[in-house]
């Protein structure tokens, strides 16, 4: 038994939904009480989808227990499939009725169907919705396909062009939308066509022809690795093993592809002509000096986090302070790649300790998810959203995918606008004593609304003040947030002087939190147990910055 | 408009024909009634021992994260729970013990059943006990189940109401008192307080209470008044303990809240001229707010899907108030004993429906084309790509509606779609 306030997955089951969901004529019928039907409004209302998910649930209730649920079962079986008519057919248990275990998968057999029924055995007591999608688009593949008896391919043929699949999209996944068309792009440019993609946009027919292709490319190994596993190992079908985000990524992704589609690159005018990217002049630009070093916090499921690791140490020139991920299958990866920077990977789901992991580290830019950005807002620390869980305003309308050349530009944007920019930063330093730059004055950042008796209330994300029923937006919430639970305080018995806090006051606002902790966590370390003017340069010589 | 016609006793003969309907049911469960309870009692916690379902539908249905840490949290039941390599007791007292330490402030813990919890007959009302026991006097341990199987969205909150009443002091004096109940708003409640007030009614307290330490009394001159529609458990068990239930419309539209307080009043031995006078004046209010948005809602055809059991009252105030006329009304479940005096009011052959089979009742949505459907978030895009006008049920839950005050907000939620449909030019 665990105790959590907020969780990173959802069950197995909702996995499993996302990967129907992202299908064409499949149809998942799942066995499960009244209630769980609110996973379909994160389809519908995060990702704004058109359609409801297709998904029947049985919603037995108490009284059903007592009869005969397994009929229950088969009747909402038979009548999906009667309705929706699909080429196949995905069945399952919730969390609750995997207790009642009335074998859904056996149930549906005995149905007699004319279509593949695929038997999702998800343990809702051990996994998590990653899994969960993983999994049933694993089994939904081997259901569909054929195997040979030995893993044989044969070379393409000259003259034809390389095909690849796109493994791993998914609804719910983080800017999957945007990153298919990029990657798209990218292979159409260097000659590749993309044969399947999947889930995304797949229907039966299509992933019993997954083995046709040349090669895949698997850009969400959360989801894909298994199936794209399988298939090299019953097809002898390569697969891509760089995620191509941020610009190093995607030239070695650039470089994969060639090597696996027999391209030569050099040839084509070079790795240039395809990776072009405005990342590298703006990361150059005298502006970008302010970025150097900007102690950043990176957490995320792990393969973007990782990837955004490499951006922020390589092509931003911050500095990793931390890197974590709550996708347990992939800890070893994460380990691995948190060792380049230093550091010692935070693998966790639980929503609390990774708020005392950042609290502790006061880094100066968090990268994380739509948790993230709450742990982060009530630290007062800018943040930007690298993965999921997400938020509906991270289902942007414009395109912006995180893949490929125009994801490198999408997350310069999107990284860099939170933090002050260099140029404001050396002007507030010049005019920090005139008397009318109040604290708190921001050019481009959003100012905090003074709302103090504001209640805000939300449903699925969208926020309203309780008294008018008017939406708000994000940052009211973060004014509730304060409300609600004051931001902690470092504990300290050291106690500041008035000279030493009027001092402090000089100090720009955006600097003067961490001048305060630093301050006192030297203090503290020392045993003084007053704070002076010179306690404070002391403290500012040895933490230096 | 004329006053609405109440019969006394809150009970009419005549009976509405009623679609029974068991199928999918595309509703919350009880569970997700913590997200308002929580707001409303701020020195009670809800630890929900469930499953990683029950924590993702709360976060989901709370919009993630309104807080940074709420006073809800989820007890996810592993697998070693299950298999019963670990004591769920013993789990569960720890869990507590470690919340407990972290969150001082906290005076009433609510242990709130689920699915998973009640299929594997996990005994929450021993468990509470025993930790009212260790924790006293300091914290109250109440329980009650939210699970799906045996509750709907709503009837949450019904099912902890009930789990209160046998803590409510009792009152053995047999002194009149009114007992409004049903989670609201803190500044409607307030409103409603302060035209009781003029009214001259004394001792009339509210139930829930802000603070979950201070319960109102209980006894034979209780007079017990719903202000929502979904509290008949929590009705019953007041009654059982001496009230006298009230029936009244509910408090809807300047109509509605009206015949609510009239009724209130009536059963307190009040005279009809002093709520009148009263009233008259935020009615009169309430009217010229409505007028805007009847012109726009008059004769438009609404189809309801079961929600929050909301439903009865607010088409009762669509068609009277607002000149709606109303293609379906669905509601999770029908509880005559305390939704009868807005049903007597509906206009005969109105197409009622309980329970829900949402693929049949899509159907007849569809065939139907009605102007603007009422439903949850779950089916509201969808329609609206199939060309419909949908209103979000859940906001009706989750806004201030009630009373003279509000009535133009709740009409104008109505016809905000609409009013969005004419703006559009893309």
């Amino acid at each position: 038994m665990k105790l959590s306030v907020w969780t990173y997955e959802g069950p197995p089951h909702v996995g499993a939904m996302r990967v129907a969901s992202s299908m064409r004529g499949v149809h998942y019928v799942l066995h499960a009480p009244q209630g769980d039907t609110y996973a379909d409004l994160l389809f519908t209302m995060i990702e704004r989808r058109n359609t409801r998910p297709p998904v029947t649930y049985t919603t037995f209730q108490a009284r059903d227990l007592g009869s005969d649920t397994a009929d229950l079962f088969k009747r909402a079986a038979a009548d999906a499939y009667e309705r929706f008519r699909p080429d196949v057919m995905l069945v399952g248990s919730s969390c609750t009725a995997e207790l009642i275990q009335d074998d859904p998968g056996g149930l549906a057999l005995a149905l007699n169907l004319p279509v593949p029924v695929v038997a999702l055995e998800l343990p809702a007591y051990q996994r998590k919705e990653n899994w969960g999608a993983s999994e049933t688009m694993y089994h939904t593949v081997r259901a569909l396909s054929v195997a040979p008896a030995t893993p044989t391919r044969a070379p393409r043929p000259a003259g034809q062009r390389a095909r690849c699949n796109l493994l791993g999209a998914t609804a719910l996944g983080f800017r999957c939308r945007d990153d298919i068309t990029e990657i798209q792009r990218l292979l159409t440019a260097l000659g590749v066509d993309v044969a399947v993609c999947a889930p995304q946009g797949a229907n039966a027919a299509d992933l019993a022809r997954l083995h046709e292709a040349d090669f895949n490319v698997l850009l969400y190994p959360e989801i894909g690795r298994t199936t794209a596993e399988w298939l090299k190992r019953t097809y002898a079908q390569p697969c891509t093993r760089t995620v191509p985000i941020g610009v190093g990524a995607t030239r070695d992704f650039v470089q994969e592809v060639a090597t696996l589609a027999g391209i030569d690159l050099d040839a084509r005018g070079g790795l240039d002509t395809f990776v072009t990217s405005n990342l590298p002049w703006y990361s150059r630009s005298v502006d970008s000096t302010y970025l150097t070093g900007k102690r950043v916090f990176v957490f995320g499921d792990a393969t973007h986090a990782i990837a955004a690791a490499r951006i922020a140490r390589d092509e931003l020139g911050f500095t990793v302070v931390g890197l974590g991920s709550y996708s347990r299958e992939q800890a070893r990866d994460v380990r691995e790649a948190a060792a380049l920077y230093g550091v010692e990977a935070l693998i966790s789901d639980d929503y609390l300790e990774v708020e005392a992991h950042v609290s502790a580290l006061a880094p100066e830019l968090v990268l994380g998810t739509q948790m993230e950005r709450h742990i982060a807002k009530r630290l007062g620390i800018p943040c930007a959203v690298i993965s999921g869980p997400f938020h509906v305003q991270d289902a942007p309308a414009r395109y912006s995918p995180q893949m490929g050349p125009e994801g490198t530009n999408v997350i310069f944007d999107a990284w860099v606008h939170p933090l002050m920019m260099g140029l404001e930063e050396h002007l507030l330093t010049m005019f920090r004593e005139d008397f009318e730059f109040a604290d708190g004055t921001r050019s481009h950042l959003h100012e905090r609304p003074a709302l103090a008796d504001t209640k805000a209330f939300s449903v699925t994300g969208v926020v309203f003040d309780e008294a008018s029923g008017e939406p708000v937006t994000a940052d009211v919430v973060a004014v509730d947030d304060m409300l609600e639970e004051a931001a902690p305080v470092v504990s300290t018995t050291a106690k500041w002087g008035p000279d030493a806090e009027r001092e402090l006051g000089k100090i720009p606002f955006f600097v003067r939190g961490k001048a305060r902790r630093n301050t006192e966590r030297f203090a503290v370390e020392r045993g003084l147990a007053v704070i002076t003017v010179d306690t404070m340069y002391e403290a500012k010589a040895h933490f230096g910055r | 408009m004329t006053a609405l016609e109440v019969s006394p006793t809150g009970c009419d003969d005549r009976s509405l024909p009623i679609l029974r309907e068991r199928g999918q049911r595309e509703v919350f469960c009880g569970l997700t009634g913590i997200v308002w309870l929580h707001r409303k009692m701020q020195d009670a916690f809800f630890l929900v021992v469930g499953s990683r379902t029950c924590a993702h539908l709360i976060q989901s249905a709370a919009g993630v994260m309104i807080f940074a840490e709420p006073r809800f949290a989820t007890a996810i039941l592993d697998e070693r729970d299950l298999a019963g390599l670990a004591d769920c007791n013993d789990e569960l007292d720890r869990v507590v013990s470690q919340l407990l330490e972290r969150r001082p402030e906290i005076r009433t813990l609510f242990l709130v059943g689920s699915c998973p919890s009640e299929v594997i007959k996990l005994d929450l009302s021993r468990a509470a006990q025993r930790m009212s026991r260790q924790f006293a006097p300091r914290v109250r341990v109440l329980n009650y189940s939210g699970s799906g199987i045996e509750t709907t969205f709503t009837q949450g909150e019904d099912a902890c109401l009930a789990s209160l009443v046998p803590e409510l002091p009792a009152n053995d004096s047999g002194a009149p008192g009114l007992l409004v109940v049903g989670t609201l708003p803190d500044i409607v409640e307030d409103q409603f307080a302060r035209l009781f007030d003029a009214m001259g009614m004394k001792n009339v307290q509210f139930f829930p209470p802000r603070q979950s330490v201070t319960l109102p009394a209980i006894g034979s001159g209780t007079r017990v008044l719903l202000a929502q529609p979904f509290l008949g458990e929590t009705l019953r068990a007041l009654v059982k303990r001496g009230g006298t239930h009230v029936p009244a419309p509910f408090p809807l539209g300047a109509l509605g809240t009206t015949a609510w307080l009239m009724q209130a009043a009536r059963a307190c031995g009040i005279d009809a001229a002093t709520v009148a006078d009263v009233t008259a004046l935020p009615e009169r209010r309430a009217h010229t707010a409505l007028e805007r948005y009847r012109t726009q809602l008059r004769g438009q055809r609404v189809f309801l899907f079961p929600d929050s059991q909301l439903e009865i009252p607010l088409a009762r105030f669509l068609f009277h108030e607002l000149g709606v006329e109303l293609v379906e009304v669905g509601t999770p479940y029908l509880d005559r004993q305390t939704v009868s005096s807005d049903l007597d009011l509906l206009p005969a052959g109105t197409r009622i429906s309980e329970g829900q089979d949402v693929d049949a009742q899509l159907d007849r949505c569809r065939a139907e084309r009605p102007d603007l459907v009422v439903c949850g978030l779950g089916l509201a895009n969808p329609l609206e790509a199939e060309g419909m006008m949908t209103k979000w049920s859940i906001e009706l839950v989750f806004s201030p509606i009630h009373g003279y005050e509000q009535a133009g907000d709740l009409a104008e939620l109505f016809a905000r779609p609409l009013d969005r449909r004419t703006r559009l030019a893309v």
